[in-house]
């Protein structure tokens, strides 16, 4: 984090420390909540650093690569996707029932969340701003070709874009289609090929170099 | 078609999870909550909601923050005003605090 939260101030009359507005805030919330005995700081601190460093779209990746690679890991992913996740041992909160969306020739998925920011956290980390923002969540299901262009993709007029709505229960991961040309590749190879953005429906998996 | 910029999609490159650590704080202190059983994560994502439509332009985590102080005091883990006395306590807590010291509560 890039730092603390403490606003120094320098001026040479002004010896003490300052907090911002927000920190004050939570440091009043956090402070409160543990004396009351709701919440253990050092429960916070790892899971804060589980989130920072441990969870992220790479989780997301491997199970889109071994959907890829494993038929049968394919099928137990469409009919129950929880399960077929967490035998790759990702579960966790915002998990708890997930539904894989496959992109086919004929239809390509994308995922919103317009209420909040519902997101799939064991397989692709804490969402991205751009998800979390207005523009993204209104525009997703209006004009979902036009938001696609943003990102830089450009679909077929006669490719259906079906566009799924998360809801505080129903976390959603889009399983992009395999490029063309990655036959001889490994599931690790593949794995590298998947972004977050094509498991969120805004991106397509990379063609090898 | 022509979008103003509040309406273009803002991009990232996968930058920081959080700006700032208060972001974590305020992230984990909902999380903990509602394995704590204090509120469902659809009441929270309702209460979220909420704030992120009331304020469309507010950054994201102030709106996670306002959700956070409104369903601590609708569910009676705390009151508004104990919320407030303790902001002001740490606020003067800091300002006795000199650069580069740990700030605690009790020198509020």
């Amino acid at each position: 984090m890039p730092h603390d939260g403490h606003h120094h101030d320098h001026d040479h009359d002004d010896e003490g420390s300052e907090l911002s507005p927000l920190a004050l805030r939570v440091k009043a919330l956090e402070s409160l909540l543990v004396e009351k005995g709701y919440v253990d700081p050092a429960a916070l601190d790892v899971m804060i650093d589980t989130y920072e460093t441990k969870i992220g779209p790479r989780n997301g990746a491997r199970v889109v690569a071994r959907a890829w690679t494993d038929p049968d890991f394919a099928q137990w992913l469409k009919r129950d996707a929880t399960e077929a996740i967490a035998s790759l041992g990702y579960v966790g909160r915002q998990g708890e029932h997930m539904v894989a969306l496959f992109n086919t020739p004929a239809l390509h998925n994308m995922v919103v969340c317009t209420l909040c920011s519902c997101y799939p956290w064991p397989v692709l980390g804490l969402p991205p701003v751009w998800y979390k923002a207005m523009p993204y969540r209104s525009r997703a299901v209006i004009e979902p070709r036009e938001v696609l262009k943003e990102f830089g993709v450009t679909l077929p007029e006669d490719k259906e874009v079906r566009v799924w709505d998360s809801t505080a229960e129903v976390r959603y991961l889009v399983i992009p289609e395999r490029p063309e040309g990655t036959g001889s590749l490994s599931e690790d190879q593949l794995a590298a090929l998947v972004t977050r953005d094509s498991m969120i429906g805004t991106g397509l998996a990379k063609v090898p170099a | 078609m022509n979008l103003s910029d509040s309406q273009r999609i803002p991009k990232d490159n996968d930058g920081p999870v959080f700006a700032e650590p208060w972001e974590a704080q305020a992230f984990a202190m909902a999380v903990k909550l509602n394995e704590a059983g204090i509120f469902s994560w659809s009441e929270w994502a309702e209460t979220l909601g909420a704030e992120l439509h009331g304020e469309p332009d507010r950054p994201y985590y102030e709106s996670w923050l306002a959700a956070l102080e409104k369903l601590v005091e609708s569910k009676g883990v705390m009151s508004a005003p104990e919320r407030i006395a303790r902001i002001e306590a740490w606020d003067r807590a800091a300002r006795a605090t000199p650069h580069g010291q740990p700030i605690v509560l009790s020198r509020g």
